[in-house]
């Protein structure tokens, strides 16, 4: 259950990378509330855009515990870059790679696993959250074209993408049944990216609409098979799920740290804050908690790599470390006192930033849903 | 304990949802937004009498019990958590001090101003060394012939910078250190006295947080509040009283998030059938509003015996505790009912999730009020 060696050289990587280059610029990412266009360009740079895919397609050919860990260590400083990365790694890239056609893999695959070009994933509409499958998005077939009209909503990355991959409804077949997947350009004639949202936090990554007014689309961009579109995103959705787990982690990891950190160097009553017993039980408590999400993160990545089925796994890491994030975060504020609540200081950005990792991506319900129906096979 | 509110509480009650539901809630994501409760606001809750509620009528007040006001600061925060704690500073931590420890003729000059919303007031307790331990207080007060010369830097101060009167703690005898403070009334305009910087807060955007700066600020000796050493006492009897208005404004955050959850759950659909249609949904909702009614069931009690005259400070650590934790809850909860919808601005609650928040750190974080609240246990 312990890291490789190459696991952990990985990991000082990232780390040294994240210390040097993103920790001094993340309190302005997010006050300025504007795409890490740097920082990712240098994450790109390192393959990080493209962690688990083959190299022969740009990526940088690691197991999925590496990348859970580049996830971790980003999100331990800069959540909105943690969730740039995650989604553009495990949303926008994974299905092309799983379900395209080899042309589709070589076209796309390659400049967005080098982080030349971003990817955003198209899932979620205004009346399609947990509900995915209410997609109302039409593609309609038109010779050797597809048609596509509807929106999306709530999509990340959607103004810097170039490559995006979306669900409409294809067919008459009901529920589920009948919606595919397709691969869109940015400059396509009827593609538009809507209005931007203002979020409580994350506010360096970008969140926004797309439209699609009759947007013509080859019918070589249809991805996978034509039907099988709800079946292709739980798919995504279960690699996605270790990600947002690992996005979580790396939040309370670093809470943790500053907390520990606060704990030695506040005096009040004549000692370090850590001297009381009260203080000492709530760190102990949020490194049971981190490590436990560490944990069961871990173990889905691993199952992933083993080729096993692991929805259960991944739901429960997600659901677990996004749980835990927000109650680590809670605390370590809470160490921090009035100090925590002000702006100069990350706590309370952590407590925002990890805020939303119990809903992107399948909220707590429907993790709870999704694991409850594995158990109950 | 009746928990069957009288006409004229019921009145007060009505009165101040009135004003809120009408003036504070249509525009709590503009103030928010401008960082500012405006001046007309603060000058319509005046006239309505809510800036002194417990200051007796013959000096500018409303002559109120503290449940009318606990309930009147919790229609209030309902609508707007800022301007809640604008008012509930100004009425217990510095009205209360006045009534409970001024001299007549300090009581005079100070709270018909401060009651009538003529003056804004402030608390001014912390320092950057004196947060929890808050009789670790740095800031000297010299006595110099007819004056006090006042050294030292208070942060945090809600309402600093739109204060005009403030209760200042500062030390008139160091080395007899928690027992050597002294309470003193300082005027904005007094030379020496400046405000420092604003803070910039995660929620409760639009109530004034501020530095004090004193620099050889001098205070006129009469201005000194009951007698020297007495100035922790006077601290913290305030905060008993603060403690049941930071635990109203608690409940109407929660109350708040309850009501927007419950909206939103009976109009949003999803799998063909509103939110409330679902057992973990009904489930949640029932435990909120369990909680946001065990809240204010507390804060009612810890001022009622207040009302009575007889201890409250246990009670009201245990409201104040139990309310600010809840509320954070509940609006957490409230929060994940929106969905993707509740992180967004566009909506109300990711508001009311930062503003709760602080709930559970000022006027005495969870963990001072635990130590008062086993203090009392253990006596």
């Amino acid at each position: 259950m312990n890291l490789t060696p190459e696991q952990t050289a990985f990991r000082k990587t990232i780390r040294d990378f994240v210390l040097k280059e993103l920790e001094p610029v993340a309190s302005e990412i997010e006050q300025r509330g504007e795409f890490p266009h740097d920082i990712i360009r240098k994450l790109g740079n390192m393959g990080i855009m493209g962690v688990n895919y083959p190299r022969e397609y740009g990526g940088l050919g690691l197991d999925t515990v590496c990348y859970a860990i580049a996830v971790e260590e980003i999100s331990r400083a800069c959540g909105s870059t943690g969730i740039t990365v995650a989604a553009h790694n495990s949303l926008a890239i994974a299905p092309i790679y799983l379900f395209g056609t080899e042309e589709q893999k070589r076209r796309y695959v390659p400049p967005l696993a080098r982080g030349e070009k971003m990817g955003a994933f198209g899932l979620t509409e205004p009346e399609a959250g947990s509900d995915a499958g209410a997609t109302k998005t039409t593609a309609l077939r038109d010779g050797d074209h597809w048609v596509i009209n509807g929106s999306k909503c709530f999509i990340t990355n959607a103004s810097v993408a170039e490559t995006y991959v979306i669900t409409a409804r294809s067919g008459d077949a009901p529920g589920t049944h009948g919606i595919s997947s397709f691969i869109l350009e940015k400059g396509m004639k009827g593609l538009k990216v809507g209005k931007k949202e203002n979020k409580m936090g994350l506010r360096g990554s970008d969140t926004a609409e797309l439209y699609f007014e009759d947007l013509r689309i080859p019918a070589d961009n249809l991805l996978g098979k034509e039907g099988e579109g709800f079946k292709e995103f739980m798919i995504t959705l279960d690699g996605g799920r270790i990600s947002i787990g690992s996005m979580a982690l790396g939040i309370a990891q670093g809470a943790l740290d500053k907390a520990l950190e606060r704990s030695k160097e506040r005096v009040q009553f004549g000692r370090p804050i850590k001297d009381f017993q009260a203080i000492q039980w709530k760190l102990a408590d949020m490194a049971v908690e981190v490590e436990a999400s560490r944990q069961l993160v871990y173990q889905a990545a691993r199952l992933k790599d083993a080729g096993q089925r692991y929805t259960k796994e991944s739901a429960m890491a997600k659901l677990y470390a996004s749980e835990a994030a927000s109650f680590v975060t809670h605390q370590a504020m809470q160490i921090w006192g009035g100090r925590g609540y002000m702006e100069d200081q990350p706590l309370e950005r952590y407590y925002r930033d990890t805020r939303l990792c119990e809903i992107g991506e399948g909220t707590s319900e429907i993790q709870r849903l999704v694991i409850a129906r594995q158990l109950l096979r | 304990m009746s928990i069957d509110l009288t006409e004229d509480q019921q009145m007060i009650r009505e009165l101040a949802a009135k004003f809120a539901t009408e003036q504070l809630k249509p525009r709590a994501a503009e103030f928010e937004e401008k960082e500012e409760v405006p001046a007309e606001i603060l000058k319509e809750l005046s006239s309505l009498g809510f800036m002194g509620m417990m200051v007796p009528e013959e000096l500018g007040g409303s002559g109120l019990d503290a449940v009318s006001y606990a309930m009147a600061v919790e229609e209030i925060a309902r609508a707007d958590a800022s301007t809640a704690v604008t008012v509930a500073v100004n009425n217990s931590l510095v009205c209360g001090i006045f009534l409970a420890f001024a001299s007549e003729e300090q009581k005079k000059k100070y709270l018909p101003p401060l009651a009538k919303g003529e003056a804004i007031g402030s608390y001014a307790l912390t320092e950057p060394e004196a947060g929890t331990d808050a009789g670790n207080v740095q800031t000297t007060a010299v006595l110099a012939g007819d004056h006090y010369v006042i050294n030292g830097t208070k942060t945090f101060i809600t309402n600093g910078g739109i204060a005009s009167t403030i209760l200042l703690f500062a030390s008139t005898n160091p080395e007899m250190k928690t027992k050597g403070l002294s309470c003193f009334i300082v005027e904005k305009g007094f030379p020496g006295f400046s405000v420092g910087s604003r803070e910039k807060k995660m929620g409760m955007r639009a109530a004034n947080v501020s530095e004090l700066i004193f620099d050889d600020c001098r205070v006129p000796k009469e201005n000194l509040v009951g007698e020297e050493g007495q100035g922790l006492k006077i601290a913290f009897t305030a905060l008993d009283s603060g403690r049941i208005s930071i635990a109203a404004q608690a409940v109407g955050i929660a109350q708040a998030a309850l009501d927007e959850a419950l909206q939103y759950s009976k109009q949003r659909q999803q799998f063909d059938r509103p939110l409330c249609k679902f057992q973990a949904i009904q489930f949640m909702l029932a435990d909120m509003a369990t909680r946001v009614e065990a809240a204010r069931l507390l804060t009612l009690r810890a001022a009622h015996l207040k009302d009575r005259g007889e201890r409250f400070s246990t009670e009201a650590s245990m409201a104040k505790l139990y309310a600010s934790e809840s509320a954070s809850w509940v609006c957490s909860k409230a929060l994940q009912i929106h969905g993707g919808y509740g992180y967004m601005k566009d909506y109300a609650i990711e508001r009311l999730f930062r503003d709760a928040r602080l709930t559970e750190i000022y006027e005495g974080t969870s963990e001072a009020q635990r130590m008062v609240i086993a203090r009392g246990l253990l006596r």
